[in-house]
């Protein structure tokens, strides 16, 4: 039987591109669609009319939304490739630091790059925070899934590649060699994985949105 | 509450150590959980495991011989996945809201955030039960237990503001599941009853408040 896959998404949002990515790590072939925010599409608000947002995966027909459950989804669905440990408590660490990095670190890190003069200095410091754990967490593994990309890498991928640069544009040094060593190279060495850079969008496609946001926030 | 019903519902035998934390975090706590420093945490041969859903999760994946927590079939695991999150990241927050409102258009618009939050779960509770009596189907699940732990807190909300939120007119199927969720041997002995939870909630508001 045809196995019919089918991702709505945005190109440039992490939370879409981090489907991409799980998705290819399988081998899954699946159709992609773009989506416009500004005209969302009626399809993607009959698949997903509590949030009405993207990424949503339809498998054989079936409508699958929230990016995590998205991708425990397909990590239970095709087995290569797992991107999550085998070991009961090992995953209960790893869904940690996927939430811990969804709720705490990715906002604090958008904040910190877009706050207000006042507010700037306080944001920077939470954000700060969050890189630190993160660090303390990475220790002397090559990737937060240790020898192999993980769920928490993929996850991860908007610290490792939208936040670069994102910091570039607004002339934040929130992740650099010097403050953050161990993150900074697992960075570098994520976002050199083959699939991961096949997977993310252009890096000029990112600055140019982002200097378009601050020019429209002067 | 979470982690306890799923304790329960595998017949798990654990130690409950109360954090008195309108006083003071314990050393344990601390420790085990320094990143957020909040309950629930599991410790399960010396390993802590944090946040409540991951929690259940946990239990269900060592304890695996016990009843099923989470569905077999990935698509219904993904339905109970997404109704939680939703509970946790949108529903609970207009409760959380509620709580702190001071003025009544505040209030009411936490009220009314909340109907509509139950008038989606009224939904999915048909979706996922399929005609059985939980979210989970013949026994109770993820969701249920998802759910079901602010049941005490929907009650108090209930009695001091005079509203029925779970009511027969929008949500007949979740008022008939509050009962029967309730009244679960897993379930029983571990809401609080309304009053004594009125009377923490009271505290733990001002507390908050005066942290502000």
């Amino acid at each position: 039987m045809a196995e019919e896959v089918k991702l709505f998404g945005i190109r440039g949002s992490p939370f879409s591109h981090r489907i991409e990515i799980a998705l290819k790590l399988k081998g899954v072939s699946y159709e992609y669609i773009e989506e416009d925010l500004q005209n969302k599409s009626p399809l993607l608000l009959k698949y997903n009319p509590v949030h009405k947002k993207i990424p949503v995966l339809l498998h054989n027909g079936k409508p699958i939304a929230e990016s995590i459950v998205i991708l425990e989804y397909i990590e239970e669905t095709w087995k290569t490739n797992p991107i999550l440990p085998a070991d009961p408590y090992e995953r209960a660490i790893a869904r940690f630091w996927a939430k811990f990095l969804d709720d705490k670190c990715m906002l604090a890190a958008w904040n910190a790059c877009w706050a207000k003069e006042k507010e700037r200095e306080k944001a920077m410091e939470e954000a700060s925070e969050g890189l630190k754990t993160l660090e303390g967490e990475l220790k002397d593994k090559k990737f937060f899934g240790g020898d192999k990309v993980g769920m928490v890498d993929i996850v991860a991928t908007f610290i490792a590649f939208w936040l670069t640069a994102v910091q570039e544009v607004v002339g934040a040094d929130l992740l650099t060699p010097e403050k953050f060593p161990i993150l900074f190279k697992w960075s570098e060495d994520l976002v050199g994985c083959p699939i991961i850079k096949e997977n993310l969008p252009p890096r000029d496609l990112l600055t140019a949105n982002f200097r378009a946001r601050l020019e429209s926030s002067k | 509450m979470r982690a306890r019903i799923a304790l329960n519902i595998k017949s798990v035998d654990y130690e409950f150590q109360e954090e008195n934390w309108l006083v003071s975090k314990s050393e344990l706590l601390l420790k085990s959980n320094p990143i957020h420093k909040k309950v629930p945490v599991l410790i399960h041969a010396d390993n802590p495991v944090c946040e409540s859903l991951i929690i259940v999760q946990y239990i269900d994946e060592v304890w695996s011989s016990g009843p099923s927590i989470l569905p077999s079939d990935p698509y219904d695991r993904a339905t109970s996945r997404f109704w939680s999150a939703y509970i946790d990241d949108k529903w609970f927050p207009s409760m959380i809201a509620f709580f702190f409102a001071q003025e009544e258009d505040a209030k009411k618009a936490a009220i009314a955030q909340m109907e509509e939050g139950l008038v989606l779960l009224e939904e999915a509770f048909g979706k996922c039960s399929k005609g059985k009596a939980f979210f989970g189907g013949d026994r109770i699940g993820f969701l249920d237990i998802a759910f079901g732990c602010f049941l005490g807190s929907l009650r108090v909300i209930e009695k001091a503001d005079g509203i029925k939120l779970l009511n027969e007119t929008k949500t007949p199927s979740l008022l008939k599941w509050a009962d029967r969720f309730s009244s679960d041997t897993a379930v029983k002995e571990l809401i609080p009853d309304t009053d004594t939870l009125a009377e923490f909630g009271e505290k733990l508001q001002a507390k908050m408040i005066a942290n502000k």
